[in-house]
């Protein structure tokens, strides 16, 4: 089943790429959307796919009989899926912020910040 | 629950005995600054409160991280485990002589800070929360400089770089915002792979305990298998873009010019800093093998950084835009070290990291105070300033030798170190480039004291002749919160050239400690290692 997953995985990181390499900052969001849910599903296939098997121990036991599900890297995905989805939304405002100051959402027109015809340093002394 | 009357000997898997009181030090910045954090968020809108409460809280860390210093220095590497679960279970905060250093030294610049702040951010700013977000920042600095968990330190990184967010944005300037987005944008998709490094990491040893994974590296029959290539790759390729090494440094002078001058001061002492560091313990302590397979790669990013940085910087009549070029200038001597990877390289790049956080933060505000002396950040409008302070001139020239590398300031030492472990380890052209790079930042540094100190008015004023500037004067500026701060770093600045043995033992047990972990090993899982 983890063959199925990565080749999943594969193609979320796929469109998350295309998705960047856009010049509209709408289009970089999106790819870093899907950016964080193909790093999710990564952490929780690497933490190995078990089906339907909670990890209950029996009560004479110390330790589970089979293999259970780990519950490890759901623990993590839950933290990254709260991180990113926080950082997603202030750069989703951010971007529309951005859009009303600069009146643009393409990545090449924003150059406040480093003009693109830039005075040359003093010459000489 | 029939029958669960069994006993359970809990010492196997949970640490019973009492935590030393001392011990709960380790956990005292992180604790300090939420707290304090919180506190300044509740009162934000009492603008004189904030200050006094934010440095406050910023001088308690200070104090908490001097005293955990001194418990280090005395008992070693300290671990503490959340909720008594025994490592690699519980989340482990191990504190070494590397971490505690760069904590201390970084408290102490955002105390520098807070206090620069309280002349430099006006009401607005605090009502929008200046104190609370540096507070929160320092949260995640320390925390990523003290934590021994690998996935903990992703959090802490998120944690310093949400609210390094905040700060960028604080003012909401167009400038600011167009800045924001690329250092976003481009910071997230470097924790992003960050992430996905640990994510396999986690996939082949099953730990992330940052101890039980060196163990586990060095067990492997063959340590620079294909798999934990990658994952190095992936580790320095994230690591390379927090540090800001090139070629993927574009976001650091795209947007660390637009924000307040003492939020850009902070974040040209901490931000690249904690990159270094992670890449520093990630690559010594847990991936050795990969860092000598990478080690040719990591010299010619390294050689490419100080090149890029010190050439950038002479390209730039924007001072605080030039002073971003040189803060990606240090980075490349710090990769130098991690290049050559010996105890003595280390030990270089940890001092150099150490000298680098108080002269970038120094040189920062010294740029605000040129602002607000000569109305400008301009190199071509600045020019004069000498007549209005004879000894801020002096105190940026010192500033400005350190940052080159020119004895007898805090510059020189790691420097030397650097050359001497690059030299000694055959790599001529890493050496050969940190000398270069320091020469061009010295003519960097000049140009701006010719231009803006030495010079007697704007562009197109002749020689010999001097031009009444408006502005204020040395001594009209407001008081103590604009000189106390560039005092205290200078003072350090100094002292570390002067009398380097304190900090050049301290960087040296820093490196041996994890050049050769066996005390942090130690430290986590008992004597058993």
């Amino acid at each position: 089943m983890e063959s199925g997953v990565v080749i999943l995985i594969g193609m979320f990181f796929t469109v998350a790429v295309y998705l960047m390499l856009s010049k509209q900052l709408v289009r970089i969001l999106l790819g870093i959307a899907i950016l964080g849910n193909a790093v999710n599903l990564l952490i929780f296939t690497n933490g190995r796919l078990t089906r339907e098997v909670p990890p209950l121990i029996p009560d004479h036991l110390y330790a589970p009989e089979t293999a259970t599900a780990n519950p490890l890297p759901q623990a993590l995905v839950l933290t990254a899926i709260v991180i990113s989805f926080s950082f997603f939304a202030f750069l989703l405002v951010l971007a529309f912020r951005a859009y009303q100051e600069l009146g643009t959402d393409e990545v090449d027109e924003m150059r406040i910040a480093e003009p693109e015809h830039d005075q040359t340093p003093p010459q000489g002394y | 629950m029939a029958g669960s009357s069994v006993s359970v000997d809990l010492s196997q898997a949970m640490n019973t005995a009492p935590i030393a009181l001392g011990d709960w030090l380790v956990v005292a910045p992180s604790l300090i600054t939420i707290l304090g954090g919180a506190l300044c968020l509740m009162l934000r809108k009492n603008t004189d409160l904030q200050p006094k409460l934010g440095i406050g809280f910023l001088g308690l860390l200070v104090v908490a991280n001097l005293a955990l210093l001194i418990r280090v220095l005395d008992h070693g590497v300290i671990t503490m485990v959340m909720g008594s679960w025994l490592p690699p279970f519980g989340i482990a905060f191990t504190v070494d002589t590397l971490g505690i250093t760069l904590s201390l030294i970084g408290s102490i610049v955002a105390f520098c800070a807070g206090v620069f702040g309280a002349a430099t951010v006006d009401s607005t700013g605090r009502r929008y929360g200046f104190y609370p977000f540096l507070l929160l920042l320092m949260t995640g600095v320390c925390g990523a400089f003290l934590t021994g968990d690998i996935f903990n330190l992703y959090v802490w990184f998120e944690v310093l770089l949400i609210s390094s967010y905040g700060l960028l944005v604080l003012g909401n300037d167009r400038i600011q915002l167009d800045g924001a987005v690329k250092y976003g944008v481009l910071n997230l998709i470097g924790t992003n792979l960050f992430l996905i490094a640990t994510g396999m990491l986690y996939g082949i040893f099953g730990t992330l305990n940052m101890a039980d994974l060196a163990l586990k590296v060095a067990a492997l029959e063959n340590p620079a298998s294909g798999t934990l290539a990658t994952v190095a790759a992936l580790y320095f390729l994230a690591f390379a873009m927090k540090a800001a090494a090139f070629p993927v440094n574009f976001w650091l002078p795209a947007s660390y010019h637009t924000p307040n001058v003492v939020v850009s001061a902070v974040f040209a002492g901490l931000l690249t800093k904690v990159g270094v560091y992670a890449l520093i313990r990630i690559f010594v302590l847990i991936l050795p093998a990969s860092r000598g397979y990478m080690a040719d790669v990591i010299a010619l990013v390294a050689i490419a950084t100080l090149l890029t940085g010190a050439i950038g910087a002479l390209a730039q009549s924007e001072v605080r835009r030039l002073l971003g070029y040189v803060v990606i200038a240090g980075i490349g001597s710090m990769l130098a070290g991690v290049a050559v990877g010996s105890t003595l390289a280390i030990s270089g790049a940890i001092f150099y990291a150490v000298h680098s956080i108080i002269v970038m933060t120094a040189l920062y505000m010294a740029a605000g105070i040129m602002n607000m002396m000569g109305g400008s950040y301009d190199l071509r409008q600045l020019g004069g300033l000498y007549q209005k302070s004879a000894a801020f001139a002096a105190v940026f020239l010192v500033l400005g030798f350190a940052v080159s590398g020119l004895p007898p300031f805090s510059g020189f030492w790691p420097k030397v170190i650097l050359v001497d472990a690059a030299f000694s380890d055959g790599r001529t052209w890493l050496g050969a480039a940190i000398l270069v790079s320091g020469f061009l930042t010295t003519l960097a540094m000049g140009r701006v004291w010719i231009f803006a100190f030495w010079r007697g008015g704007p562009e197109g004023t002749t020689d010999g002749e001097t031009v009444a500037i408006s502005g204020e004067t040395g001594t009209q500026l407001s008081g103590a919160a604009v000189w106390l701060p560039l005092g205290i770093l200078t003072a350090l600045v100094v002292y570390f050239g002067l009398q380097p043995e304190w900090m050049l033992e301290l960087s040296t047990q820093g490196a041996s400690g994890i050049v050769e972990p066996l005390g942090y090993l130690r430290s986590v899982f008992g004597g058993q290692v």
